[in-house]
């Protein structure tokens, strides 16, 4: 007994260190998990309050820009607004103001694109409804998937992760992928299994395919920089995207309303 | 430890946890290079110390990185294995001599202090890429991404030493 003791207090050191190492490793091996590091993140109330308070500060030096994207975005709602009359107004504002789906907006306070799984913390938690799953845009394009919620705070897996999978297909011929990202230019994602046969130039226009219950369909992705075929029989498409995920300001939430209902029908779906 | 020693390396520890997540981690020189200078509290920890107190805070500040960056364990597992290692790395770049407690780092060789200091940020750079790409095919980007963070990071931290270098200590 008394040789187990001196042998604990003579590796004392090393002993710590391996358990230390091992949490960190657990910890490391949790956040590499798909729906991820429940344990550590940064919408935890410490980490947070200090973003806030920071990008409090920061806004102020990108407020002409923030204010030339605003303009923008409200040039567009005008155009809108100014052609709803007109019965073949297919623009893909279309679809972001049917009734089905709700905006939130929230502002940004923390975004990291640097590394190869990427997130995004944002203002606004599950006190102003925001849950999981949930899918977040700008008035430009895709941004990514809400994966966790505290009170105040939400954190969003954002597109340029490499566990992100989002739907989307080519705007004019219908043909679905996936879009994930190679890690290595933060301006420029994948969209993979594309079929062979799809009609694709450089120039097209990429958008949501609306086959998941997040996005509704038809939110603007990127247009189509280059493409290649790979050997199963389908291209990969290089794809540049309308947003700067460098510079995230403010974005919207969207909120499914009939989300539970389509969910209960896939899985009664599965179980027949 | 004495009192204010002790005081310094709190402060320490507090400023440069906050300087990483605020400013460093946002630099993001060629979209993708960023510098750790955090490491400085864990190279200028008391070298008479215990070891064992240096395991555990070099984990507590990793870990603290990894609250702000959502990124696991990472800079935690990082931190930890370069306090673990930091004893035998001192025996190695200034010789016997450190085990009598004479050396000070900023009395030693400006050879011999760069040797200290990049053998750390390396390890540690290394380690930390390496669990937060942690794919064997992307070893090519964990190497780059070691190469030019540690250069960046060497330079800061020898820049940052030299700011600080008050006579007294």
């Amino acid at each position: 007994m008394q040789q187990i003791i001196y042998f604990f207090i003579k590796n004392k050191n090393f002993l710590l260190f391996a358990l230390l190492f091992l949490i960190s490793f657990i910890l490391t091996l949790e956040s590499h998990s798909y729906h991820n590091s429940k344990l550590i993140s940064s919408t935890n109330f410490f980490s947070a309050k200090v973003y806030s308070v920071t990008s409090n500060i920061t806004e102020y030096f990108d407020l002409k820009e923030q204010n030339k994207i605003l303009l923008e975005q409200n040039s567009n709602l005008l155009k809108y607004q100014a052609n709803t009359n007109t019965p073949n107004s297919q623009t893909p504002l279309d679809s972001l103001l049917s009734k089905n789906f709700e905006f939130t907006g929230a502002r940004v306070i923390n975004n990291v694109y640097n590394k190869t799984n990427n997130h995004i913390t944002i203002d606004k938690g599950h006190n102003d409804s925001l849950e999981p799953d949930m899918g977040v845009i700008t008035s430009k394009g895709i941004v990514g998937i809400i994966n966790k919620t505290s009170g105040k705070y939400a954190r969003i897996q954002s597109l340029l992760n490499t566990k992100s999978q989002i739907n989307a297909q080519l705007k004019k011929s219908k043909h679905f992928g996936f879009l994930t990202w190679n890690t290595q230019n933060p301006h420029v994602v994948q969209l993979t299994e594309i079929p062979k046969l799809a009609p694709i130039a450089i120039g097209d226009t990429i958008i949501t395919g609306g086959n998941s219950a997040i996005f509704p369909k038809g939110i603007l992705v990127g247009r189509v920089a280059n493409y290649t075929i790979e050997n199963n029989d389908s291209y990969t498409v290089d794809v540049r995207l309308f947003n700067d995920m460098t510079n995230l300001s403010h974005v919207f939430v969207i909120k499914n309303k009939n989300k539970k209902e389509i969910i209960q029908l896939q899985s009664s779906d599965d179980a027949e | 430890m004495q009192n204010n020693q002790i005081i310094l390396n709190i402060v320490r520890f507090v400023v440069l946890m906050l300087l990483q997540v605020i400013v460093l981690n946002h630099i993001n020189f060629l979209g993708y290079v960023n510098p750790y200078a955090y490491l400085i509290f864990i190279l200028l920890f008391p070298f008479d110390g215990s070891k064992t107190l240096l395991i555990f805070l070099s984990f507590l500040l990793g870990l603290s990185i990894d609250l702000f960056s959502d990124s696991g364990g990472v800079h935690a597992a990082a931190c930890v294995l370069v306090g673990f290692l930091r004893p035998g790395i001192l025996k190695f770049s200034f010789g016997v001599s450190y085990e009598y407690n004479a050396v000070k780092l900023n009395k030693v060789t400006f050879k011999e202090r760069v040797f200290y200091i990049t053998l750390m940020v390396f390890i540690h750079h290394f380690v930390l890429f390496g669990l937060e790409i942690f794919s064997l095919s992307h070893i090519v980007l964990i190497l780059k991404s070691t190469l030019f963070s540690g250069i960046f990071s060497v330079l800061l931290i020898l820049c940052i030493l030299l700011l600080f270098d008050t006579k007294e200590n």
